[in-house]
């Protein structure tokens, strides 16, 4: 079962796996997209989602606010049992992730 | 310490956002919960929660959590110990393992150990505990080093003083709805006096029984037909009420006299005005020109009044209504001497000393009042109450209102006589 879902109005399409729900990150993670993203992942867990991909291909800046949000999915995939992989980072966000410790807990694509 | 640069950078930005957030006085929840991200994002914290503290209660009330599960409490208790020991380490972190010693740790070890809550930081502003923050482990699995507990420390500082503020907000509504509730009650009882103080005035006055309170009600009605603030009618009403009082020093043969009194008695009478004056300005009012009413309303429009013999514009408007409102009682009701007059006497009687005796602006004001309860525009009865029904619907009064509204003209041609003559 693959479940795409996007906040972008024009979004980009995820690679497929089973069980897997591609979440695309938008160009500016904050606290407005950020919620939307975590409470669509929390709907893709609850819905039996095995892994959460985040593609991050579109994203330029990522705040503070949206490091708590991405912690928050993590925490919530890994209460569920599911995976979480990034994908597409930009060097800087990559470098940010690694610095705060969220790559100890996700996948990088 | 160059290593972290970009950790510092990083967190800056975050106490720097933090500081931005709670200057904006948006909503106080989304607030706090806007900061518990702040802080989790700035030093990549897995879960944590922001409370209020309650010193009443004596309870750590969770205004925010983040990842600490539905069995962390959302309410903790705090006893004397706890407080004092959290009052004497002031806003600093504490090690929620090296603190086991506290009943507050003991007590809530399991929900602590279950999410791995590490850190506590009591919110200490102004050497009073407002909140506490619960924070749990680093995405790093790293403990936390002295520079990120010293950021935790000036971010949980920003989230006290918020806290402080909605606080210290709560209260100031909490005093102000005390005190608007006290205002009220002052202010009733103060348009009782106001309205016992009418009642012992008319009682001077066997003849015209209830005079004061009458010409009370007129001149809130002339106000009310003003479109005045129910503040301003209600300092009108009272200018109304006592515009006799001076007559509590008038003999009460003089005010009795069945018949019309002579140049002595008169002289002693008109002294009312400059006496109710006196009484009044020696109180201190909530509404200012009531002294001057009762010193004024016996002044008119072309100077001939008294005590002081003012022009128009020299008048103090209040005297003006209640001088309106005093004649047209006086017309319309009976005296020792004299019979009430017809309503349409009285209505002429308006008409015509409107910009002599009385500001025109006021006769209409006052006219137009009538006449909309005459044509039942208004589900107010008053003037039927004042006047009674026979008297209001007397025949052509209706038209006699409409013609003399029609000819009336709002400034009078008296006016600008006092500046004139000042020139």
């Amino acid at each position: 079962m693959t479940e795409n879902t996007s906040f972008d109005p024009d979004p980009a399409v995820g690679t497929p796996s089973a069980q897997s729900a591609i979440v695309i990150a938008g160009d500016y993670l904050n606290k407005l997209t950020g919620e939307k993203i975590e409470r669509e992942c929390r709907d893709k867990l609850n819905a039996g989602a095995r892994e959460i991909v985040v593609d991050f291909s579109e994203t330029e800046i990522i705040n503070s606010i949206g490091i708590s949000i991405l912690l928050g999915v993590i925490d919530d995939a890994q209460n569920a049992g599911a995976k979480v992989v990034f994908s597409d980072l930009k060097p800087e966000s990559a470098e940010l992730f690694d610095m705060l410790g969220l790559t100890k807990h996700v996948t990088i694509q | 310490m160059i290593e972290q640069s970009p950790k510092l950078i990083h967190a800056f930005g975050a106490l720097a956002e933090l500081g931005q957030e709670v200057a904006n006085k948006n909503n106080f929840q989304e607030t706090i919960r806007t900061s518990l991200h702040l802080l989790s994002g700035a030093l990549g914290i897995m879960r944590g929660g922001v409370a209020r503290y309650s010193r009443y209660a004596r309870e750590m009330n969770m205004l925010a959590v983040r990842g600490l599960g539905d069995e962390f409490p959302l309410s903790l208790s705090v006893c004397v110990e706890d407080e004092r020991q959290f009052l004497a380490n002031g806003l600093n972190v504490i090690d929620a393992r090296a603190a086991r010693v506290l009943p507050f740790f003991q007590v809530y070890a399991t929900s602590f150990e279950r999410r791995r809550v590490e850190l506590f930081v009591p919110l200490v502003i102004r050497d009073e505990i407002v909140g506490g923050l619960f924070l749990g482990e680093k995405a790093t699995g790293e403990e936390y080093s002295s520079y990120e507990k010293e950021i935790i420390c000036a971010m949980g500082r920003h989230i006290g003083v918020a806290i402080s503020q909605r606080n210290l907000l709560a209260e100031i509504e909490r005093h102000s709805e005390e005190n608007r509730k006290l205002f009220d009650d002052l202010r009733r009882t103060y348009a009782d006096t106001v309205k016992a103080f009418a009642t012992a005035i008319d009682c001077k006055d066997k003849y015209t029984e209830g005079h004061s309170v009458r010409v009370g009600k007129y001149t809130e009605l002339i106000a009310t037909e003003l479109e005045w603030s129910p503040e301003q009618v209600e300092g009108a009403a009272t200018a109304g009420y006592l515009h006799d009082v001076g007559k509590l020093t008038v003999e009460r043969k003089i005010i009795n006299a069945p018949y019309r009194i002579n140049a002595k008695e008169s002289a002693e009478l008109n002294k009312h005005p400059t006496v109710g004056y006196e009484i009044l300005q020696a109180i201190h009012h909530p509404f200012t020109d009531v002294p001057l009413a009762a010193k004024y309303h016996h002044e008119r429009l072309d100077g001939r009044g008294y005590p002081d013999g003012l022009y128009d514009r020299e008048i103090p408007y209040i005297a003006k209504i209640v001088n309106l409102a005093d004649s047209f009682d006086a017309m319309t009701t009976d005296r020792p001497y004299k019979a009430r007059r017809p309503a349409i006497d009285v209505v002429d009687d308006l008409r015509r000393n409107a910009g002599k005796q009385f500001a025109p602006e006021l006769v209409i004001a006052f006219m137009r009042g009538i006449l909309r309860e005459l044509k039942s525009e208004t589900k107010d009865r008053r003037f039927r109450r004042l006047l009674g029904r026979e008297y209001m619907e007397a025949e052509g009064l209706m038209p006699a209102i409409s013609s003399a509204l029609n000819e009336l003209e709002p400034t009078s041609t008296l006016t600008y006589i006092a500046v004139n003559q000042a020139q």
